[in-house]
């Protein structure tokens, strides 16, 4: 199997699903002329023509609006945001309209649209390039999110959340946009709402999204070699819908839980999930469940300070050692 | 010289054009949206129905002037004051009352409210409760047309006071840079909630002209007369069709109630005179039907005839709200992600809802 990029992975799914459907449109700034700010529209606007890769103004309340319209006569807008961090400008948009017009109309309006852009902290740009909304948009009912962490699942997943009906919340990571993976040549989807298991093992589970599983993957590795622990690494890929079944089943499997995300810790996605495992799973558990998130402040610029206020490595493995 | 104008509007080609039977199908739908919305405000009187009713008496004249040029490619937006927009878009009103009941027989099955009517079969596309959410949804609706190569555009409506948020303006400007068949109509009744015109809004002779800055075309109307809406109206939907081009149209106009029913200062921010006044002099419904009793086209029992029906109809939609259901518990879960109602091949994935 090819190694691609991330980045190459979402280009190429970006342009087959152009190809597919005369209704796909690609919109946001710097994403034809330009070739998208992190290059992940590269060649699609020489390729596409400007019908179909469209450069806006730094408007994003007006042109997140206008793709929401759009896709409420059947057009299928995917709208890159440069960074997730600027859909605070266009909350409204995405909450109000796209997530509620379905069922304030009564199931009458679909609204097949798909935001996406790199959501992640860890870049030096501040505390204002660095959110990570995923949990607040999977507060949202009517909206989908998905946190893709390698180019397999970028691929299948942009795939997917394209053909959805429904608002799909695509959030990349820009450290990962120069990553490279497997990717199969054949078209594959993978259905967003379905988890994936990355690593198995049997002692402790630790489930995460995002960056965040590359994390738990090293902290695997080091949990395995020093000190004989079989970690089993849950990807949840989408964060809703929500693969409860088999982020459950590891739990069952391990008995011990440590969840991981980049998002800050006060109502963090991780926050739901260990809710849910110690009303679905409690009696399974052996020790209390365990929680890392990003330190809880606003982003730091100082390089060396950001690097420890995400999740590293090493922080997982003393907490998997604390309850191991 | 005013009387020269108005006579110029009636002879206009778009007017001359209209039948007997049309004027009087326009008074019709005034007198419908008028009593639909005295039935509904004695039913809210009533406990029947919760949260806000924002009543359009007063503007009954702009929705039915400018939606009546529309062809079927044609689509319509707007805000909350939309019970107007609805009727005359076709909706019935037995599935508004239902919904403003909360019934399971409302157009949206309950879960819209009165400031949420929708009816995308009819090209109404709502009904919006956040004050211009709507503006770039008409702007995307004018985008679909011209990326699907049809020859429509999108009436989208919006407040006095919704001028003011920076998202119009988003809106304004890509409309222009990426010319697109939306018409914006500002219905300036003078009032957004409690605040006047002059206390919210920095303009110069009004607030379409802000159009100018992003080199839109821009006009305005006076609400009480259909002729001249008409003509406006007709001018800006050529623009669209024939150019794809945007228009920003205003037009002066009057509510007669509070801003919703549960206006606490309903009486506070203007005065009865002023009211009065508008209700006296201005009523777009009685200056139609007297231009239609003038033109020879109506009489006055005729008038009362078609009042009546109105009133009727109002009720009879009352009575079907009060006696539908309401939905169930099971129904707040529809309707919120498409693959949960309608799974497509081994789907729906994962959990939706975490109760
Ligand atoms: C973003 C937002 N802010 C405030 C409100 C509350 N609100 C609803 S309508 C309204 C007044 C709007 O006035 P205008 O645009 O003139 O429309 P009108 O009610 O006169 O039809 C306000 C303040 C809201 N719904 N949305
Ligand atoms: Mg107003």
């Amino acid at each position: 199997m090819p190694l691609i990029t991330y980045r190459k992975a979402l280009n190429d799914a970006l342009a087959e699903e152009l190809l597919r459907d005369e209704n796909v449109v690609l919109l946001g700034e710097e994403v034809a002329e330009y070739n998208g700010a992190y290059k992940v529209t590269e060649g699609l606007w020489a390729r596409f023509g400007s019908k179909r890769v469209v450069d806006t103004p730094i408007s994003e309340a007006g042109f997140v609006g206008m793709a929401v319209g759009a896709s409420m006569l059947g057009i299928r807008p995917v709208v890159e945001l440069m960074f997730w961090s600027f859909s605070y400008v266009t909350f409204d948009q995405i909450i109000n309209n796209a997530g509620c017009v379905r069922y304030m109309s009564g199931g009458q309006i679909a609204c097949p649209i798909v935001i996406r852009g790199p959501a992640n902290g860890g870049t030096n740009v501040g505390a204002t390039h660095s959110h990570t909304p995923e949990n607040f948009l999977a507060n949202t009912p009517g909206l989908k999110v998905v946190c893709p962490a390698t180019a397999y699942d970028a691929k299948g997943l942009m795939k997917a959340a394209i053909r959805d009906n429904d608002p799909v919340m695509f959030m990349e990571n820009t450290l990962l946009y120069g990553e490279q993976w497997e990717v199969p040549e054949e078209e594959y989807l993978i259905p967003i709402g379905v988890a994936d298991v990355k690593r198995e093992g049997t002692d402790i589970s630790l489930i995460a999204h995002g960056r965040a599983v590359l994390t738990c993957l090293k902290a695997a590795e080091i949990l395995q070699a020093q000190h004989g622990i079989s970690a089993e690494v849950v990807d949840l890929r989408s964060i809703r819908p929500l693969d409860e079944e088999t982020l459950l089943a590891s739990v069952r499997k391990t008995h011990r839980a440590v969840l991981v995300e980049e998002n800050k810790p006060f109502c963090g996605v991780d926050a739901q999930i260990a809710s849910l495992i110690q009303e679905k799973a409690f009696d399974e558990l052996d020790a209390p469940i365990q929680r890392i998130s990003a330190l809880d402040a606003p982003a730091i610029y100082s390089p060396p300070l950001e690097k420890l206020q995400l999740p590293t490595p090493d922080r997982v493995v003393q907490k998997a050692l604390s309850i191991c | 010289m005013m009387e020269a104008e108005s006579r110029s509007f009636a002879d206009a080609e778009i007017n001359r054009c209209l039948t007997p039977e049309e004027k009087i199908q326009f008074l019709r739908q005034m007198f419908r949206i008028r009593r639909f919305e005295q039935t509904s405000l004695k039913a809210y009187n009533a406990g029947k129905m919760g949260g806000f009713l924002h009543l359009y008496t007063g503007q009954e004249s702009v929705a039915v002037a400018t939606i009546s040029l529309l062809g079927e490619n044609d689509h319509v937006i707007t805000a909350y004051r939309d019970h107007g927009h609805a009727l005359v878009c076709g909706m019935e009103m037995g599935e508004c009352m239902a919904e403003f009941f909360g019934k399971a027989t409302g157009s949206s099955k309950g879960k819209g409210g009165s400031m949420h009517l929708f009816a995308p079969d009819k090209r109404y596309w709502g009904g919006h409760g956040i004050v211009a959410g709507q503006t770039p949804l008409g702007l995307g609706i004018a985008y679909a047309l011209k990326y699907k190569g049809i020859r429509g555009c999108c009436l989208c409506y919006l407040g006095d006071g919704a001028v003011n948020q920076g998202v119009f303006h988003e809106s304004l400007n890509l409309a222009s840079l990426m010319s697109l068949p939306v018409i914006y109509i500002i219905e300036n009744n003078g009032y957004s909630m409690g605040t006047s015109l002059a206390r919210s809004s920095a303009f110069k002779q009004m607030l379409a002209q802000r159009a100018e800055g992003y080199n839109i075309p821009w006009d305005h109307a006076n609400g009480e007369n259909i002729y001249e809406m008409r003509v406006k109206t007709q001018a800006a939907i050529e623009r669209a069709h024939e150019e794809s081009r945007p228009t920003v149209l205003e037009i002066a106009t009057y509510r007669y109630y509070g801003h919703s029913v549960a206006d606490a200062n309903a009486r506070k921010y203007r005065t009865p005179e002023e009211i009065e006044h508008y209700k006296t002099y201005h009523d777009p419904l009685r200056l139609w039907q007297k231009r239609l009793v003038d033109e020879g086209i109506l009489t006055e029992e005729q008038a009362d005839a078609i009042d009546h029906e109105a009133r009727a109809e109002a009720e009879v939609a009352s009575r079907f709200a009060d006696e539908s259901p309401f939905p169930t518990e099971a129904d707040i879960f529809t309707d919120v992600y498409s693959e949960v109602d309608q799974p497509v091949g081994d789907g729906p994935h994962g959990t939706y809802f975490f109760n």
